[in-house]
């Protein structure tokens, strides 16, 4: 019993993120449980924003990996509580964002203030003379920014 | 869904769930039609996301509304008039221009921006993890909207007046935000700096409108939702 749980879990652990593929959902935290309920294996994924457009994709991709692995039947649960945020991603997670070309969040989660952030690390040289173009990215999670040193425009994970 | 409309035994909680609900999905659909039509490349982008986000928000919110009144989200949004609406006006105004529609994604920002500060700590946990999530998103829009207005106000002639006329428009919609006038003189705290920085003056309030919270909407309300419900009013249960 305790092994199938662990095999699902397995499964949907490496169910990739559509819109950052380099990540799966447990590098991002949004992967909360799987566990079994009457009969059922019932995995618990979190949204990062709210409107996020990839969860549909998500849960479709759960449930098509886990039946092809003989796994059923299976329901996927999108839970609120806690709040997802940047700080659920995991260190391998920040590292794959960041070979990938996106800026990873700064840890912490709080509150910024209205104006002014710190500078973001270009992914690509590191240098830290860089500037923000738009908060709203390419999706609902980056943000847009330039590098003053080696030019190239790149994403940022946005803090969350 | 094979019905055309609903009706609803509003509850204290489920009315405000829907308050909220509506005015997210009101004021998204709103920033939703700038698509295609935004001055700039990011700004194309940073309106929809705003928009994705506002949506977002509001099916969380139906969603809940939706596990009390025995709906699905769907139904709440689609399969009500006009006047089973909760949102306030200014969600339901006219884009104008895109001084009008940052004017008011500002004055509406630093209101949900306290709402769901202060909805963090209620007993109704359901609730407070939508405002933990929400509030997130709600301070990126606060803060895009401050950073537009003050670079429209302190901008060019042309920009200044017509960022001026746009909160002058806009200011007798705001007192239906608020219910108490703590909750005012809180938002006035967060609004007042921004249109100082923004060389614009602060419009005095005066008499305000309201009706929306009761369902007495503007006209503009019909029509936008006679756009936005016109497929699965047609055509009870269509899927795809």
């Amino acid at each position: 019993m305790v092994d199938r749980i662990a095999h699902a879990r397995a499964i949907a652990s490496r169910v990739a993120d559509p819109e950052i593929p380099a990540l799966t959902i447990e590098d991002l935290g949004i992967l909360r449980d799987v566990a079994l309920a009457d009969g059922v294996i019932e995995v618990a994924i979190t949204p990062t924003y709210m409107g996020c457009p990839a969860m549909n994709m998500i849960a479709l991709e759960i449930e098509t990996d886990l039946a092809a692995a003989g796994i059923a039947p299976v329901r996927v649960r999108l839970v609120m509580t806690p709040a997802w945020t940047t700080d659920w991603m995991n260190e391998a997670g920040r590292r794959k964002l960041l070979a990938y070309g996106i800026a990873p969040p700064p840890p912490g989660s709080g509150r910024r203030a209205l104006f002014g952030d710190p500078a973001v690390a270009c992914p690509r040289c590191g240098s830290v003379l860089t500037e923000t173009i738009s908060a709203f990215g390419s999706t609902a999670c980056k943000s847009l920014h330039r590098c003053r040193d080696c030019r190239e425009p790149f994403d940022a994970f946005k803090c969350h | 869904m094979t019905t055309t409309s609903i009706t609803l035994h509003e509850t204290p909680r489920v009315r405000r769930l829907l308050s909220l609900a509506d005015d997210a999905l009101i004021l998204g659909h709103r920033t939703s039609e700038w698509a295609g039509h935004a001055p700039l490349l990011e700004e194309e982008l940073a309106l929809a996301n705003i928009a994705l986000d506002l949506i977002g928000q509001a099916r969380a919110l139906y969603a809940e509304a939706g596990n009390e009144s025995g709906h699905t989200e769907d139904q709440l949004a689609y399969l009500r008039d006009p006047q089973q609406f909760r949102n306030a006006l200014i969600m339901e105004l006219p884009n104008g221009d895109f001084a009008f529609t940052i004017a008011r994604l500002l004055l509406v920002s630093a209101a949900s921006d306290l709402v769901w500060q202060t909805t963090l700590d209620e007993p109704d946990r359901a609730l407070a993890a939508i405002a933990a999530k929400a509030g997130k998103e709600t301070a990126y829009h606060l803060r895009h909207a401050a950073e537009w207005l003050i670079r429209l106000g302190d901008g060019t002639d042309e920009s200044h007046q017509r960022a001026q006329s746009a909160i002058d428009r806009l200011w007798p919609y705001t007192g239906e935000l608020f219910a108490t006038s703590a909750e005012r003189d809180a938002w006035n705290a967060v609004v007042e700096p921004i249109v100082t920085r923004a060389t614009l003056q602060r419009p005095a309030d005066g008499w305000m409108q309201s009706g929306g919270r009761s369902g007495r909407h503007t006209e503009h309300l019909g029509h936008l939702l006679a756009e936005m419900q016109v497929l699965p009013r047609t055509y009870p249960g269509a899927i795809w």
